[in-house]
């Protein structure tokens, strides 16, 4: 059984449609991560989880129990909220204790847990400092102890490395999965930063106005995204318009690629998917249609170019780099190519494709 | 001419101000206060302040500026919770309601007070009329809390109600997420965070009140005699200048004292939160 599941749940602010009858299980023990732009819904999810927000219509189930309308102090759930909220007139001990001294624990067992907390986030020692005193990374790492120690079933992250510089993100990152690992609890976690979702979920919920748009492990949405808007979210992509001739033939501007995909039926117009890095660049020639080379970029490790070819912009990266006005070629292999039906109407374009 | 000399001629008038309004009256205050009308140094005018009637209205007066403190505190803090919660537009018209009455004069709301309380006043008809027991509070201690509590809550109201739409939402979502129900998000997070507010309203009640001699003239009827009416009479009608201003020194000490209090309060506070 799932540990949370989420039936159909709608929510409008002000008449405005925020999430349309949302469906989503979440297993124990799970790193699940909602993806998608800013205003797609990913807060106001999290907030009706957590008890903030109740939806206007549908339930929240926890291991079947219903709690749509619990109070937010009464759920086995527990939040990390965005901007850290600190409480700024405690230290940091009161702060990692105020959930447990709630809860009306011994004072060693709060101790033990203050001191085992704070060595889990890498804090030891940082009792008596005033949240003033600490850097952002600091209080969001203080936050998460203060969320932990009461031992939830769920812990909620709303864009919890938001704020932070790269380097110190991708730190916490790391961090944020060995504590998962550690504590064995369920992490559901939002973001609209796809590199951060692929590097930590388990699973990844991608989101757009309120829809569910695919759900499924890092690997899966990033090789086989379902629809054109995930293939553009998640990393760069070129997306053009493509004739299903027969199974496994594709026509992309005027050119037959072959390709793995079957069961589009005959000459349908599809959207087809190919990664930057998945473009083989040769000479004139060898690949599949010829092209120039428009725009060059080292983007470190490789460089990133645009081949006009076949009256298409195409985004490529490679480790060698092509100047700019080089005469190409381009092709790409039969497995790299991601045919996706098109949507038959603009709604469609944001309906879920989970059901 | 350098930056800071251009900061000094601006902030000239101020000091000039300073020096005047608040420097030059306290010297003259201390003046009169440490000596007699012959201009000889005597401690006696200070130590007035322990004869008979004179201690008795200085304990009435802390009293009553302590009851109306604290009435004041447990109205206003509510009324700040209130107006925090309310609607965007909504707020700034209570708020709004609530600074109105400062903008007219507190010597004409007083005294329409009076007006109101009287044996045959505005309240005793209709309460007559309605068939119903009396007020019979004019002239006595309780008319005077009423009028300072009437006179001071706004005062009492905007610090603590800036305090308020301070604390970041949330602080008190993160308390309910941790497991707390109201009264604890009360009194673990609103209140201490407000704490800068309330020693402020404190202060701006409290000061006023101990001190006022209007207030206690008009609803006291001459009855209630307090610190603020005896130094005034000291002034005015018995024309003793010296012992008016020893005893305001006194006063003065009072006051300081007290902030002092406050203030230790506040900060032992903040340490002992939780
Ligand atoms: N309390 C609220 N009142 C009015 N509109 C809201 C409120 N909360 C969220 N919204 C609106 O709902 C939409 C989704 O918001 P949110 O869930 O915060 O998105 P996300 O977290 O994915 O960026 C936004 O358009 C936002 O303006
Ligand atoms: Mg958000």
């Amino acid at each position: 059984m799932a540990l949370i599941e989420l039936i159909d749940i709608s929510k409008s602010f002000d008449g405005e449609l925020v999430l349309d009858e949302f469906n989503l299980k979440i297993k124990e023990n799970e790193f699940i991560t909602l993806l998608g732009p800013s205003g797609c819904g990913k807060t106001t999810t999290l907030r009706i989880l957590g008890g903030f927000a109740t939806p206007d219509t549908g339930r929240v189930l926890f291991q079947g129990e219903d709690i749509t309308y619990l109070a937010p102090n009464k759920r086995q759930v527990n939040t990390v909220f965005q901007k850290y909220a600190l409480f700024p007139h405690m230290n940091i001990a009161e702060n990692i204790a105020f959930g447990l001294k709630i809860s009306g624990k011994s004072k060693e067992y709060i101790n033990d847990k203050i001191k085992y907390a704070l060595k889990l986030v890498n804090l030891s020692g940082y009792e008596k400092r005033s949240v003033n005193s600490l850097s952002g990374g600091q209080q969001q790492r203080i936050a998460i102890a203060r969320a932990i120690v009461n031992e939830p079933r769920v812990l909620l992250l709303d864009e919890p490395l938001g704020a932070l510089d790269l380097k110190l993100r991708q730190e916490m990152q790391y961090e944020l999965i060995r504590l998962k690992n550690e504590l064995g609890i369920t992490f559901l976690y939002v973001t609209h930063d796809q590199e951060e979702a692929l590097t930590m979920s388990d699973k990844v919920v991608v989101m757009n106005q309120g829809y569910i748009q695919q759900m499924g492990t890092p690997e899966e949405i990033y090789n086989e995204p379902e629809n054109a808007f995930v293939a553009d979210f998640i990393g760069d992509s070129n997306i053009v318009d493509g004739i299903m001739l027969e199974d496994r033939v594709v026509k992309i501007c005027g050119h037959v690629f072959p390709c793995i995909d079957e069961g589009f039926g005959r000459n349908k117009p599809v959207d087809v998917v190919i990664r930057p890095e998945d473009i083989i660049i040769g000479k004139p020639g060898r690949g599949i249609m010829d092209g120039v080379v428009t725009s060059n970029v080292f983007i470190g490790v490789h460089y990133e170019m645009c081949i006009q070819a076949g009256g298409f912009e195409w985004l490529a990266q490679n480790t060698t780099s092509y100047p700019v006005g080089t005469k190409v070629s381009i092709g790409v292999i039969p497995e790299n190519i991601q045919i996706m039906h098109k949507p038959q109407s603009e709604d469609e374009e944001a309906i879920s494709l989970d059901d | 001419m350098t930056k800071s000399a251009i900061k000094r001629l601006f902030s000239g008038p101020f000091l000039a101000f300073i020096l005047c309004g608040t420097l030059v009256p306290l010297v003259v205050i201390a003046f009169y206060g440490f000596t007699d009308r012959s201009g000889a140094f005597t401690l006696d005018n200070i130590m007035a302040i322990a004869g008979g009637h004179h201690a008795q209205a200085l304990g009435l007066s802390l009293a009553l500026a302590l009851i109306s403190t604290l009435i004041c505190l447990l109205l206003a803090f509510p009324l700040g919770l209130i107006l925090k919660d309310s609607k965007i537009g909504k707020k700034g018209f209570m708020v709004f309601v609530f600074i109105l009455p400062m903008w007219m004069n507190f010597l004409l709301r007083t005294m329409a007070w009076q007006v109101l309380l009287e044996k045959n006043g505005i309240i005793n008809i209709a309460l007559k009329s309605l068939g119903l027991p009396l007020l019979d509070i004019i002239n006595t201690p309780a008319a005077v809390v009423l009028g300072m509590v009437y006179d001071y809550l706004p005062f009492m109201v905007l610090p603590i109600y800036n305090a308020l739409i301070k604390i970041d939402h949330s602080l008190i979502e993160a308390a309910y997420d941790l497991g707390a129900g109201k009264g604890l998000v009360l009194r673990k997070v609103l209140i201490p965070l407000s704490v800068p507010g309330i020693v402020s309203g404190i202060t701006m009640v409290f000061v006023p009140s101990l001190t006022t001699f209007a207030i206690s003239t008009m609803l006291g009827g001459g009855k209630v005699n307090l610190i603020g009416n005896i130094i005034e009479q000291e002034f005015t009608v018995s024309s003793n200048w010296n012992l008016g201003a020893g005893l305001s020194l006194v006063m003065m000490i009072f006051i300081v004292i007290s902030m002092a209090l406050i203030e230790k309060f506040d900060r032992e506070g903040e340490g002992s939160m939780i």
